[in-house]
């Protein structure tokens, strides 16, 4: 009941209250940022949160966020160096996100949503999640005093549920969070609009400004972190890719900080597996940072739980490689056997790449690892390949190139054979590029081609090459 | 058997197959979209298997059928994992045993 009418909550009434619902959660009215054509004003979208870069800082120092140290992996790089060719082999950095309160990046993107909400006068938030952003949420709604709801995908229609999230769900509960969970499906959306529509809580989005701009701190302090000890910036910054928000954030914040460091994407390759298929959901190891969301939010931003998304990892992208499941889970046990840092595994998506990227790399280079994220419990090397033998994974040393997602975990052999492959950033430009076309209701004009360009971090002659190839 | 204010699970479908999306799985659409939540139970009594309603920690009320009393997390680390075993000794003998990576 809504002012005593009752309200109808089928599906598709639902659904399509989802502009009016979104903009009483949030504030927000995306229309405002639409242009002619298929043109989006995206830093129009960001700069009219009210929250500049230092207002973030100052957010998230007061809430205990950010800060993070850089640690440099000696013994990483020394390893990644007797992989490489002479000369080369770049000094590998991680910065360690899971001292964070809640244990990973996510509560640079959770921060100023919990503020602003608080602000606003809601007296709650609510996020869909089953990674580390429930946790960050829930941390975060503890410090500043709002209730706090994580709706989560969670369990197959056995019930059978990934350890790492049945962990994560642990945490935003401890930190006193209702957490509802769901079987595997898209329909998490519509649940997450009823509960909207029937609590008046905040959407703290993961994909709004508030969260997206949030990111910005990383990028910013890595910058400032490198010039401060070594008097230099990164060469590579590599960022793990699923929505697209931890790329876009740092890479803004790189950007802001003065850093020209090439921005290198990372995801766990899944390819094959259907993201919203009941029985494949418990043949993967990895719940986030993978292919499954890093190709279709990178090629399709908009297609979250807001109209228009802040994550626009394309903008920003200048590489995008795939890292397989067995590397990653390779790269956590070296982490730990050999840098005495024990990690959460998905957290090492881009540690994983960035000692592949290293060997490309001059000695004299600099390539980070922007991330960590927590461990524990059910979110750990140990518990998850449990889960995977269990449901008739097998695991076996051999190359990595030859594993097959929601089949095999292949471990490499030798840690020579652990290889960043180039995922396609060209054909997912074009995917984009087609994508948006296909909205225009006109001809394509000269400022929807000045969009696209912007959208891929390509050019306008890139953008016409591609549109010509598409019939247009 | 749960009284009132006890803190419980309960269980629910919040679509059932035939009311789930089109643009779904074939394995996925023939399942109902299934709920699970916990809160203080709000009945004056009830057995597992029974409709109850609860309030849950951010004072919401919801209803389903009642599958757990008192709730807890079995999460551990797993069992043994040989191949951990070989990672690590293998990782240990390409950095520190020799020039062989």
């Amino acid at each position: 009941m809504i002012n005593g009418m009752i309200v109808d909550k089928s599906y598709q009434a639902v659904t399509g209250r989802k502009g009016e619902i979104i903009n009483r959660a949030m504030g927000v009215d995306y229309s405002k940022y639409e242009r002619d054509g298929i043109v989006f004003d995206y830093e129009a979208l960001m700069n009219d949160t009210g929250y500049t870069l230092e207002d973030h800082i100052r957010i998230q120092r007061r809430y205990n966020v950010g800060n993070t140290p850089i640690f440099e992996l000696h013994n990483l790089t020394a390893l990644a160096r007797k992989c490489a060719a002479p000369g080369k082999g770049a000094r590998i950095f991680v910065k360690d996100e899971a001292s964070n309160p809640a244990g990973s990046f996510k509560e640079r993107r959770a921060a100023a949503s919990v503020y602003h909400a608080k602000k606003m006068g809601y007296k709650g938030v609510i996020a869909a999640t089953s990674g580390n952003y429930g946790a960050a949420v829930a941390s975060q709604a503890a410090m500043q005093g709002l209730k706090c709801i994580i709706v989560q995908e969670c369990y197959d229609s056995k019930a059978s549920g990934q350890p790492e999230i049945i962990e994560k769900a642990r945490k935003c509960e401890a930190l006193g969070a209702e957490v509802l969970q769901l079987s595997v499906g898209p329909e998490l959306f519509y649940e997450v609009l009823m509960m909207l529509e029937e609590t008046g809580y905040f959407n703290a989005s993961l994909y709004s400004a508030f969260g997206v701009g949030g990111v910005e701190t990383l990028g910013w302090e890595l910058g400032h972190q490198f010039m401060e000890r070594y008097g230099r910036h990164p060469d590579v910054v590599v960022c793990a890719n699923a929505g697209g928000g931890n790329l876009t954030g740092t890479a803004r914040g790189l950007k802001k900080a003065g850093c020209e460091a090439r921005v290198v994407a990372a995801s766990v390759d899944l390819t094959g597996l259907s993201m919203a298929s009941d029985e494949q959901f418990n043949r993967k190891s990895f719940t986030t940072a993978h292919t499954g969301f890093g190709v279709p939010y990178a090629t399709d931003p908009d297609h979250s739980d807001v109209p228009r998304s802040a994550a626009r990892p394309l903008r920003y992208m200048d590489r995008y490689v795939t890292i397989k499941q067995g590397e990653v889970f390779y790269i956590t046990e070296a982490l730990a056997t050999l840098e005495g840092m024990e990690k959460g595994p998905a957290g090492n998506t881009s540690l994983a790449a960035a000692f592949s990227l290293a060997q490309e790399m001059d000695r004299d280079q600099i390539i980070v690892a922007q991330e960590t994220e927590y461990t524990g419990a059910g979110k750990h090397i140990q518990p998850q390949l449990v889960f995977a033998r269990a449901n008739g994974i097998e695991m076996l040393f051999g190359d990595p190139q030859t594993e097959v997602p929601g089949v095999n975990i292949v471990f490499p052999a030798a840690p020579s054979l652990l290889k960043a492959r180039d995922a396609g950033l060209d054909r997912m430009r074009a995917s984009l590029i087609r994508r948006q076309a296909t909205r225009a209701t006109g001809p394509i004009t000269a400022a929807d081609v000045r969009y696209l360009a912007e959208e891929t971090n390509s050019g306008e002659a890139y953008v016409r090459e591609v549109l010509k190839k598409l019939g247009y | 058997m749960a009284k009132k204010n006890d803190w419980v699970r309960i269980h629910r479908n919040v679509l059932e197959p035939e009311q789930r999306t089109g643009k779904l799985p074939e394995d996925t659409r023939k399942v109902p979209l299934e709920m699970w939540v916990k809160g203080r139970l709000q009945n004056d009594s009830a057995e597992i298997g029974d409709e109850v309603t609860i309030t849950t920690c951010v004072g919401r009320a919801e209803h389903g059928t009642l599958i757990e009393v008192n709730p807890c997390y079995e999460l551990n680390y797993g069992t043994f994992v040989p191949e951990i075993l070989t990672m690590e000794e293998q990782l240990r003998a390409a950095l520190f045993g020799g020039d062989e990576a």
